[in-house]
């Protein structure tokens, strides 16, 4: 399944005017009084998040479904037993990656955070440290929509090379809009460790945006 | 520690500028990169770029919930409501 970009980018700043977890919530306590259509909205809402990051964790998309129907078995089994001390959207996540996990597939997988690449390619600086081959200006540009749409499905792509931590923080982060504190325990993972891979993830996004630009 | 009251360079910009954004530098530190931002176009231009990145890829969606896909759901609510009776 692909990512596509919203057309309508308004629309992301409404949805997030509300609470979130209020929505949640509300859903939540309509699961709770036996409604089905209540549940299938609450599905539909968290889909894409758990989708994206299942597959993280395991080798093909029949298999992350899979772990995410088994997800929400366990959320509907458990659904008494949240107790709202962290928001809907983190439980589910929490759930989500200990069942991927337990899958097997990649439960080898190094849990070092990632390759230590530098942020920009160390020839662009002098031996000062100063900016001989400056970043191209290109923010401006990104706005406009064609160009927008390109950039998307570079981004799209991009994520799908990067290390699959780098991976899940900038996805949890930046596309589903977890804080950091969030993004930590959902993973399991430290604060600085988190920072170290956001910062990776964000810094191959920005560079692929720029030779995408300048191409 | 020599050198802490050194000047930031680009090439250090670049590295601390998740901290910067996630708030995590240390005072002194953020001062010192703040410091850096003011005199240099780069890692302002720079930093721009690092926002515009996170909002491009905060706009990354994906499409809606299939009506297979509902009816998968529907179909798992159901069974969990059996297993209750």
């Amino acid at each position: 399944m692909g990512l596509i970009l919203a057309i309508s980018a308004p629309y992301l700043y409404l949805r997030r005017s509300r609470p979130a977890e209020d929505e949640d919530g509300e859903l939540v306590a309509r699961v709770r009084a036996g409604e089905e259509q209540a549940f299938v909205l609450l599905v539909a809402r968290h889909h894409a998040s758990m989708l994206r990051l299942a597959g993280s964790f395991v080798s093909s998309d029949a298999v992350a479904e899979e772990v995410v129907q088994d997800t929400w078995m366990g959320v509907l089994r458990g659904i008494d037993g949240f107790a709202g001390r962290s928001s809907f959207k983190t439980w589910l996540l929490r759930i989500l990656v200990n069942r991927a996990r337990s899958t097997g597939v990649r439960e080898h997988r190094s849990v070092a955070i990632g390759d230590a690449a530098p942020a920009v390619d160390r020839a662009r600086f002098d031996a000062s440290g100063a900016w001989m081959s400056p970043p191209q200006h290109w923010v401006e540009d990104s706005e406009d929509r064609l160009l927008a749409e390109s950039l998307a499905g570079r981004i799209d792509a991009t994520m799908k090379e990067l290390p699959p931590r780098q991976r899940e923080v900038v996805t949890l982060r930046d596309v589903d809009g977890l804080s950091g504190k969030e993004v930590c325990e959902v993973l399991e993972i430290s604060e600085a460790n988190q920072r170290v891979l956001l910062h990776r993830g964000r810094s191959h996004l920005r560079q692929a945006l720029e030779d995408a630009v300048g191409s | 520690m020599l050198g802490q009251k050194k000047p930031l360079v680009c090439q250090q910009i670049v590295e601390l500028i998740t901290d910067y954004l996630e708030g995590a530098l240390p005072r002194s530190q953020r001062r010192r990169f703040e410091a850096h931002l003011a005199d240099c176009e780069h890692c302002t231009e720079y930093l721009e770029q690092m926002r515009a990145t996170i909002r491009l890829t905060g706009r990354l969606a994906r499409e809606d919930l299939t009506p297979e896909m509902r009816e998968e759901f529907t179909a798992l609510y159901r069974r969990w409501r059996e297993e209750g009776d």
